[in-house]
Parts: C-alpha cells; sequence; structure tokens
C-alpha cells in the first residue's frame, strides 16, 4: 500500500504487529485508557539499596524475552547501557527487546549481544556509528522501530510499548529511590526521558554513582517509582555528557543560515510579545538564537517560553529575561545543567508533557516557531534526519516530527549542498518528519515556503527575504552536484520508522552490498 | 556604462573546492578566486583546473574575477590560457608595476574573447598596486585599457617593499593609498583597498574601512565570509544621508521638469557634484536593501 506521506508499505512486515500506515499528522483519535505500573506495596523498613546489579536483575523477576528500557540522557558519556547489557549477557539472559530512548556512539559495544542472541528486538530514536550500520544491514527478529520522543511516550503510555525493567542512570539518589540529574559526578541536567520509564516499568531500577544520605532535594524521580538502587563507582564520564559551554559558531555558513533564521521568525508572522519557540542544538540554530536575542532586545519583545533540548546559550537568554521560561527535557552543556540547577524558571519536564500527541495537550502544541536541522529534505518539504547517502542508519529522530507537527510554523535550515551532497532533493531517502507539516526551508542559497502557507511567503517576501520556489532549490543543488542516482537497496526491510501515533511513516530497507 | 557597486570583494583560494562552492552566497560585490598568493606552488595546475571548473559550473549572484599569477612568473599566461575559456568577468593581475604589462594583458584577452565568441570588451581588466615603480605608474596602468576597471592597492607587499610594515593605523600606507584614488579618480574607474588580515581584531577593521571610504575608495579587499558585512555597513549611508539625497534628487528632478534654472534644498543651492554625491548615495542605500531600486531611477 502507498501510505499518505507517498511511501510504498508492505501489507505485512516480519516480526512486527499489523500495520497502520500513516495518514496525516492528526489522523488518528485514540480510544481507551492509559497503561500503568504493576500495583506494589513497599513496607516499611524495606531496604531499596542492592549489593550488585545481578542481585537487581535477579529481583527484578527479568526473564528471557522481556522488554527492558534505558535513557540517554548521559549520552555519550553513558556507561549504564553497556554495563548492565554485560551483566545480563553473563546472566545468561536470551531474547530481550531493548527499548532505550535513543542509542549514541557509545552503544557500539552492543553489538556482540544482538549478535549473540541476548538482544533480539531495538525500539528506539535512533542509532549512530557502527551499531546504526548494524542495524541498517541486520534485520533482527522483530523489526527495529524507530520513534520520535513523542511517538515514544506515546507507545509507552498507551500500552503499546510495555517495559518489563528500566534501568535509569541516576546522577543522584538517595536511599529511599527519590533521583535527580543536577548534582553527582555525572549530573545530566533534565531526566525527561527517564521520567517517563520511570512512571510505566514494571520494576525501576536506579544505578547510581552518587547515593545521598538523607533526603535529596530537589527532586525528580520520587522514591515510590523507584525498586532498587545499585550503587556503581561509576555511571557515566563527564567528557561525554557534557561540553563546558556549547559555544557560538564561528563558521561563516552557519552564521548566514542563523542570520537568515532569525529574519525569518522576525518576519513569518508570529513574532510578538510572549512567542514561544524551540530552537534546535545545532551549530545554526544555537546562533539563530543569537541573531534573534539583538532582534528581540531591539523590539523591546520578550518569549513567554522555549522548550526542547537545552544549549547553554539560552539560558543566556533566560538570564536576561529575553525567554521568560525554559522547558527542558535534555540539557545539553554543563552551563544548561547548571541553569536548571540554579533558575527556578528553567524547569525540567518529561518527555509526555513535551511531545506526546495522545494527551490533553503537549508542549509542542503551544509553539509558534521551531527551528529543526536535516540530512535532506525534499520538493515535498519531507525531511530525513535519519538514513545518510548510503541508506544507512546514522541520525535519531528525536522531537523533529512532535514539534514539526505541534508548531504553527516549522522551519528547517539547512546547507543546501553539503560536501558533495544535494540537499534539497527529488525525494528524501527515508522520511522522519512528513513535508505537510513543515513550512519553511531556509538554506544558505534561497528560502523555500510550502505552497499551502502563502501567508508565510507573502510576510517572508515583503521583508525582501530571498523567497524561491523548492524546486529552483533542488535544480541549484543539482547544477552543482548533479543529480545523484537512487540508492541501490535490497527488498529486504530492516527498520520502521513510526510516526508519533504509531502509523508506518516509512520503511528502512537493507542497502545493497 | 552602469557598474555595480564594489564595496566588498571577497578573495577565495582557488585550490579549496568547498570555499568556491560556496563563495557566492555571503553577498560579496565581487568575488576574486586566487591562483597566486594562496596557493603554493605545488598546487598551482590544479587551483587553475578548479577555478576553470568553477566559473564554468556555478551560477555566481555577482561579478567573479580570478587573480592570476603575474606574467612574469612561471605559471601566469597559463593561469589566462586555462581561467579565460571559462570567461571571468575580470583578471586582476598582482604586483603590476607597468602599463605594458595591462596591455599584454589585454592583447591576450582581445584575442580569447575573438576565439570564443565572447562580446569584444566583456571581460574587464583590474590591477594591484603593491611597489613603489607601481605607484609612480599608477595613472599609466589604470588608463592602460578601456577593459581596466578598478585599481587596488596591496598593502601587505607595499609595506614590505618600503622596508617597513603595515599597521592598523596605516600611516605606512596613507600616501600610497591617497595618490591610487588620484590615480584610478583620473582614469574613471574603482580604486580599492588593500585586505585587512587580523580577523579577530573586527574594530581594527572598521576602523580601516571608514578610512578608506573617507580617502575616496570603492571599496575593500575581504580575506573573510565575515568582513563583508562589516563593510557593507561603512559604506551604507544613514539614513540622514539618504533622506537629504532623496530630497536633493527629487528638487533636481522638478527643476528639471520645470525647465527652472537654479534651485535650493535646505537652504543649500543644488549643484551638479551635490547631484552626483546624492546618485551616490542613493545607489549604496539601495545595495543596502534600504531604499527600492526605483528611487534610482530618474
Amino acid at each position: 500500500m502507498i501510505n499518505a506521506a507517498g511511501r510504498f508499505i508492505p501489507d505485512t512486515l516480519p516480526g512486527y504487529r499489523d500495520i497502520r500506515p500513516y495518514a496525516g499528522p492528526f489522523a488518528t483519535v485514540p480510544d481507551g485508557r492509559r497503561a500503568g505500573q504493576k500495583i506494589k506495596a513497599f513496607r516499611p523498613g524495606t531496604s531499596k539499596v542492592l549489593a550488585s546489579l545481578e542481585e537487581a536483575i535477579e529481583a527484578s523477576g527479568l526473564k528471557d524475552g522481556m522488554t527492558i528500557s534505558f535513557h540517554h540522557a548521559l549520552r555519550n558519556g553513558d556507561r549504564v547501557m553497556n554495563m548492565v547489557m554485560q551483566t545480563i549477557a553473563a546472566m545468561g539472559f536470551r531474547n530481550l527487546r531493548l527499548a532505550p530512548s535513543s542509542f549514541l556512539d557509545a552503544n557500539d559495544d552492543l553489538i556482540p549481544y544482538f549478535e549473540s542472541g541476548v538482544i533480539v528486538a531495538a525500539q528506539c530514536s535512533g542509532a549512530r556509528g557502527r551499531l546504526g550500520a548494524y542495524l541498517t544491514t541486520h534485520r533482527l527478529q522483530e523489526m527495529t522501530i524507530l520513534r520520535p520522543h513523542g511517538g515514544r511516550a506515546r507507545a509507552i503510555t498507551s500500552g503499546e510499548l510495555h517495559i518489563d525493567v528500566a534501568f535509569l542512570a541516576a546522577p543522584a539518589c538517595d536511599r529511599m529511590g527519590n533521583i535527580n540529574g543536577i548534582e553527582g559526578p555525572a549530573a545530566c541536567g533534565s531526566l525527561g526521558y527517564a521520567m517517563v520509564d520511570a512512571r510505566y516499568a514494571d520494576t525501576v531500577i536506579a544505578v547510581t554513582d552518587h547515593l545521598v544520605e538523607g533526603a535529596l532535594c530537589p527532586v525528580s524521580i520520587p522514591q515510590h517509582l523507584v525498586d532498587y538502587i545499585v550503587p556503581v563507582s561509576s555511571i557515566g564520564d563527564p567528557r561525554g555528557i557534557s561540553s563546558g559551554a556549547l559555544r557560538i559558531t564561528t563558521n561563516p555558513r552557519d552564521l548566514l543560515l542563523a542570520k537568515l533564521t532569525a529574519r525569518v521568525i522576525e518576519t513569518a508572522g508570529y513574532y510578538r510579545e510572549g512567542f514561544s519557540m524551540q530552537l534546535g542544538a545545532g551549530a545554526a540554530s544555537v546562533a539563530a538564537g543569537r541573531y534573534l536575542r539583538d532582534i528581540m532586545l531591539r523590539d523591546r519583545i520578550t518569549a513567554s517560553f522555549a522548550i526542547g533540548g537545552i544549549p547553554g546559550p539560552f539560558c543566556d537568554l533566560l538570564d536576561e529575561g529575553i525567554i521568560q521560561t525554559l522547558f527542558d527535557t535534555q540539557s545539553f552543556d554543563a552551563r544548561a545543567i547548571q541553569s536548571l540547577r540554579d533558575n527556578p524558571r528553567h524547569q525540567e519536564y518529561d518527555v509526555d508533557h513535551y511531545a506526546n500527541p495522545w494527551n490533553k495537550g503537549a508542549m509542542v502544541n503551544h509553539l509558534d516557531y521551531v527551528v529543526l536541522g536535516a540530512t535532506e529534505v525534499d520538493v515535498d518539504f519531507n525531511v530525513n534526519v535519519i538514513t545518510d547517502s548510503h541508506g544507512t542508519i546514522m541520525g535519531a529522530v528525536g522531537g523533529h516530527p512532535d514539534a514539526s507537527a505541534g508548531a504553527r510554523c516549522t522551519i528547517i535550515t539547512t546547507p543546501l549542498i553539503r560536501g558533495r551532497l544535494p540537499i534539497v532533493t527529488d525525494r528524501v531517502q527515508t522520511i522522519c518528519t512528513p513535508g505537510e507539516t513543515v513550512d519553511v526551508i531556509v538554506t544558505d542559497r534561497g528560502i523555500a515556503v510550502h505552497p499551502s502557507r502563502e501567508d508565510l511567503r507573502e510576510n517572508l517576501m515583503k521583508a525582501r527575504l530571498p523567497v524561491m520556489d523548492i524546486k529552483e532549490l533542488r535544480d541549484l543543488a543539482y547544477s552543482i552536484t548533479g543529480e545523484p542516482d537512487p540508492l541501490p537497496i535490497t527488498d529486504e526491510p530492516v527498520a520502521v520508522v513510526e510516526y508519533r501515533d504509531g502509523t508506518v511513516l516509512d520503511v528502512i530497507w537493507k542497502p545493497q552490498d | 556604462m552602469h557598474e555595480s557597486l564594489r564595496r566588498a570583494m571577497l578573495f577565495a583560494p582557488g585550490n579549496n573546492p568547498g570555499l568556491l562552492q560556496h563563495a557566492g552566497i555571503y553577498g560579496a560585490d565581487s568575488l576574486i578566486f586566487d591562483l597566486e598568493d594562496a596557493v603554493s606552488i605545488h598546487e598551482k595546475d590544479a587551483a587553475r583546473i578548479l577555478v576553470r571548473n568553477a566559473l564554468a559550473t556555478i551560477r555566481y549572484p555577482c561579478e567573479v574575477g580570478v587573480r592570476i599569477n603575474h606574467i612574469s612568473t612561471p605559471w601566469g599566461f597559463d593561469d589566462l590560457a586555462a581561467i579565460l575559456p571559462a570567461r571571468p568577468d575580470f583578471i586582476r593581475l598582482p604586483k603590476c608595476e607597468e602599463a605594458e604589462e595591462i596591455k599584454r594583458i589585454d592583447d591576450i584577452v582581445t584575442k580569447a574573447e575573438r576565439r570564443y565568441g565572447f562580446p569584444e570588451g566583456s571581460i574587464r581588466l583590474m590591477a594591484a598596486i603593491e611597489s613603489p615603480r607601481g605607484l609612480r605608474n599608477a595613472f599609466e596602468i589604470a588608463s592602460a585599457s578601456p577593459r581596466m576597471m578598478a585599481l587596488a592597492i596591496g598593502g601587505e607587499d607595499f609595506a614590505t617593499s618600503l622596508k617597513t610594515t603595515k599597521t592598523k593605523d596605516g600611516a605606512e600606507l596613507f600616501a600610497a593609498r591617497s595618490m591610487i584614488v588620484y590615480a584610478a579618480r583620473e582614469a574613471d574607474i574603482s580604486p580599492i583597498d588593500s585586505v585587512f588580515s587580523d580577523l579577530q581584531d573586527e574594530e581594527g577593521f572598521i576602523r580601516e574601512t571608514e578610512l578608506a571610504r573617507q580617502l575616496g575608495f570603492d571599496g575593500k579587499s575581504c580575506v573573510h565570509p565575515r568582513q563583508i558585512e562589516l563593510v557593507h555597513r561603512v559604506f551604507t549611508p544613514s539614513e540622514k544621508e539618504i533622506q537629504s539625497a532623496q530630497r536633493i534628487l527629487k528638487a533636481y528632478r522638478e527643476a528639471m521638469a520645470r525647465k527652472a534654472g537654479v534651485v535650493a534644498v535646505d537652504g543649500k543651492m543644488i549643484d551638479a557634484p551635490m547631484i552626483i554625491r546624492a546618485r551616490r548615495t542613493l545607489a549604496h542605500a539601495v545595495a543596502a536593501g534600504l531604499v527600492p531600486q526605483e528611487d534610482l531611477n530618474d
């Protein structure tokens, strides 16, 4: 069948539930009730602190075939996922379903567990490095599922993704099980991903290298959600978690994109006192924040809130009063972690609150602007952020489709050409965000506006911004790079790209050798 | 002939494919692809081919020239032979000392235009003066060919040939700068100021650009895209200057329409130089996007 994004979706996929094809950003109307944790009653005097991971895994009742989860807030500094998997493998478990919020480069070490049958299925936001390549070239027992952050929260809260045991890297934890992410040697800031797992997993194991005596304060994940606590020597390498303060780029092309993006925000039609935005953490997005700051100071305009992953430069805008509140699901650098700790208007919140399409109103629904990147975009405004020019998984869907669906104006910022590759093409390899939820594409050689947004186009033209037809941009790119040949792929599906509502947006096929 | 403004001329090294590909996106008024000092002797031939192909393949939004190696070097003539078929908008000759050099290049360009069927005179020339000898011959060089469109000062080399160094206040180049402006203006071509190579010193760059503008230069060579905006800012007239220019031109147009004689604006008599200056101010305002193009058409 062909779904509403124009993609061919097979009628069945091996190791995947009944297929619901993507039918439009808000086509699915949910029914039923939310899922929930098993009820447990811990009596006074119960100790949660166990001596080892083995003990905790045994106590959790983990069995072959179950689903386990992790969060990725420690990014490439994370040691917990690899450490836990090593223990699980040594204990002889098999056929597990691994459902972390995302994989990062640090998770290349997991490949042997896929090869040996310890892990037989992966559900995540994305994967990089050798693991990404492995998931592209190996069909697992179940289809690998790639979900946006909001889609993962939906799958968990609706019971579609049931987590048996969640292993939570806990930067700071007290003996009762209260957790936060802003203290300890592996502080990572917001625990926005972990908060959802903690509420819905049957068993929650906190793995910490900073066990606090007395009561931890503030609390991000409360004790009543946590079963066991395992102290270990280190949960993460701070150098991989955060990189001091993220610097504003000096790359002239990124700065040009940033300036154009700030101008689009200023003139597209939603820039007014109290507007709201999500700016990504890419170089151009962060720099756009800096240019926007000057514009907002000049006009004496403040933003009511900004959301998304938060890099340090946005905390400066918060301190200056240019942004009134930050909502933070993931803190990108040491500056953001410090701000979350010290500034009461820097608010930690979970991914359900941020982006779940099946609740009573996620924050993304209240965005005026979101600025996002792209690996490639096509003439239908579809965006790919997950597969590279070889068709290999090398990125994560993240909150891209969530914020795009929610925001009144979705801006994609990308150079028109990267290296030898045209970024505006006829057809993206993999659709991660459907074009009907994208409004403006800002490139270094021109700006394209979705044909359904004549209002935006007029506003940008009035501001004398270089508005072009998307096909002109494609032609310009092809005139320099040539038109790329279609990628040679096989007819073997390896992964499903789910839209935020759980419908199938696209399928990733194994590339030819 | 109406010439577009040459406020910021951006250099891009001819051996860097990425920079050549993107050079046009930063809003420079002119691009100069460099085959000379930016390219080591081991890469001269590769850079030549790369620049030729960039010119032939990529549509740039502004004029594009090539700085060739001097024709007294082993590479200069080969540079011309490789580049001319791709029809650059102009050729920049470095270290120019005599009008004869321009005439020889003019000959070669004329032949190439005929051979490749380009309109005669369409490929322009500019020269950089980088020595006292070149400075002494500046007017002859500037007027050596009808193709000549600009005269630049190569500040670093000039300072070296004076046995001094280029400083940020530029006292050592003051006379040379002015003399180049005189020569270029006498020949009715554009004087272009030297590069400023300390990328970290934004204030110093702005000061030097302001000095160049005050001395009469039309523009400045840039070695980094982020200098372009600074040059444009310096060369952009103030709101007050723009309004005054608009009033002068309006009064002038009305006077012409009424066939009236002398007119005054703001208590000042309008004379021919004021009208020329007003047009120039408006041209800069149009280039900066501050007034619509129509305001220039009278």
